[in-house]
């Protein structure tokens, strides 16, 4: 019997004693009520429903982005990826319709944007990313009225969808993708894929360029493999080395520009640098990466005491910046945190990630990976993990875009339902 | 390889002892990561298998299967190689009884 066996027995005879040790209902306040949000209020409701969960979420209703590439693509409607509160309020959790502005850790506070503030015993961030505007030059919230991100599922993505629908057959489309890290690594790459779909099916003579700020991406020789197969002459990738960054925009001329090029697509998607969101910047809880480091285990901001932080705003350590990652980091901070309340030390995480990326609305792929805390950050299992082979055959494929199907609409029922 | 039965599995994890820092991660704990797709429980939504109503050592079986190539899939095979043997057998009892050991 290894270590590890035997230390599991600990959390197994600790689990019989718990009930004694029942405290004052303890506060938990989570801002955010995306997908790591929720998952630490639904987790939270299921294995400590001693404890008051109260959610802050600005956003009504919330709007995955998960399958927003498929909206874009035509593939999906807005009322698919669109999800309301009541299950969360059904649940016992005590959703606030506000923005949480300011925290104060020492006083255990959160301050909303209309001054009412809310105590908490254990406070969790999942504020997703923000967008560094002008960090493409000229490329700011105004710029995207024209240049659409769509990289927050919502608005931008139907104006994205509906500029497509609007450029003429023979038109080019021009796709930005960031420098890492930035939020869901693939998803560009899935958005070549499902816009390409959509220009073959109504306007062939179409073609996309993704102007890249790196030199290689997530999932790579799938999307190359997909491109060529199922959109050959279509998609051209020009990677950072071969001066594919695009350094600036002139959003009211339409002109996107690399350090040699200045290209007028009929659209153009600019997808821009990232850092976490607003309130964990504020708060002074990021490093200099633009995101936010935090103990492995209990998902504890390294700076501030009593905050967690979940999701796309934290710099995890080989964990990807996915759903996925943020529902399975979402439970293991709810049973950290349950462990907490308990008395108890909280048990080592053994934590997953699965990203489905679609190339066509039959064709689909992912890669995955187990990780686990060593060192201070969360680590890739060695041996684990990995892409979807290269060349599977039209069945695999299918096989592995209805699964991610089945993903999305399980975890949606399960968080929002 | 003999297998190992769900009441060895439980033998294991009353075993006892004092460790250094965190504890091993509980197996109800590692089978959420499992209910993201397959569902809390193990009724998923869609074409992924549905794990309600087996036992734990069919679960085991499979997942061992899966880690060591005899069991063909698409991503259960990378996602089993991340696990222990000591892990599988406690994630497939956490799965098999459901609600138990949070």
């Amino acid at each position: 019997m290894n270590r590890r066996e035997l230390v599991a027995g600990v959390a197994a005879a600790a689990a019989s004693g718990r009930a004694a040790r029942a405290a004052v209902a303890p506060r938990v306040v989570i801002v955010g009520g995306g997908y790591g949000g929720a998952s630490v209020a639904r987790a939270l409701r299921r294995i400590a429903p001693q404890v008051r969960v109260t959610l802050v979420e600005r956003q009504a209703p919330f709007i995955s982005c998960p399958r927003s590439n498929g909206v874009i693509g035509g593939l999906a409607e807005m009322g698919e990826i669109t999800f309301g509160d009541a299950g969360l309020r059904e649940a016992g959790i005590g959703v606030v319709r506000g923005e949480a502005a300011e925290i104060d850790p020492a006083k255990r506070q959160v301050r909303l944007a209309g001054g009412r503030r809310l105590e908490y015993d254990r406070l969790v961030l999942s504020p997703g990313v923000d967008f560094i505007w002008n960090g493409v030059e000229g490329y700011d919230e105004a710029a995207s009225a024209a240049m659409p991100h769509a990289w927050k599922a919502g608005p931008q993505t139907l104006l994205l969808r509906d500029q497509l629908r609007a450029m003429p057959d023979g038109g080019l489309v021009v796709i930005a993708a960031p420098a890492d890290p930035y939020r869901c690594p693939p998803g560009p790459y899935e958005r070549a894929c499902l816009i390409a779909g959509y220009l073959k099916r109504e306007k062939p003579r179409s073609k996309i360029l993704i102007l890249d700020a790196k030199d290689s991406f997530s999932k790579q020789p799938l999307f190359q493999e997909a491109w060529t197969t199922l959109y050959p002459g279509m998609v051209e990738w020009v990677p950072a080395s071969r001066a594919g960054r695009v350094r600036s925009v002139r959003a009211g001329e339409g002109v996107v520009s690399t350090d040699f090029d200045d290209h007028r697509p009929a659209v153009a998607n600019i997808i821009p640098p990232q850092r976490a969101g607003a309130i964990a910047t504020k708060a002074g809880l990021a490093e200099a990466t633009g995101f936010c480091r935090v103990d492995p285990v209990t998902f504890e901001s390294k700076v501030a005491p009593g905050v967690h932080l979940v999701g796309d705003a934290i710099m995890p350590g080989d964990m990807p910046k996915s759903a996925f990652s943020a529902n399975t980091q979402g439970k293991a901070c709810a049973y950290a945190l349950a462990a907490i309340f308990r008395g108890e030390t909280p048990a080592e995480p053994v934590l997953l990630n699965t990203c489905y990326s679609l190339a066509a609305a039959d064709y689909g792929f992912t890669v995955a990976g187990v990780y686990k805390p060593l060192d201070g950050a969360l680590r890739l299992v060695k041996g684990s993990g990995g892409i979807s082979p290269v060349g599977a055959d039209a069945g695999t494929h299918a096989l592995e875009a209805q699964y991610g199907r089945s993903w999305f609409d399980t975890l949606t029922a399960e968080l929002y339902g | 390889m003999g297998l190992r039965s769900p009441v060895a599995a439980g033998l294991a994890g009353l075993v006892a002892m004092t460790a250094p820092g965190a504890a091993a991660a509980s197996g109800a704990g590692m089978a959420e990561s499992c209910a993201t797709c397959h569902g809390l429980d193990a009724r998923p939504r869609g074409a992924i298998p549905r794990l309600a109503g087996r036992d734990a050592a069919e679960l085991a079986q499979a997942l061992r299967d899966f880690r060591d190539g005899r069991r063909p899939g698409t991503v259960m095979g990378r996602i089993a190689k991340g696990y222990t043997d000591a892990e599988i057998d406690a994630v497939a009892a956490a799965i098999a009884r459901p609600g138990k050991g949070r």
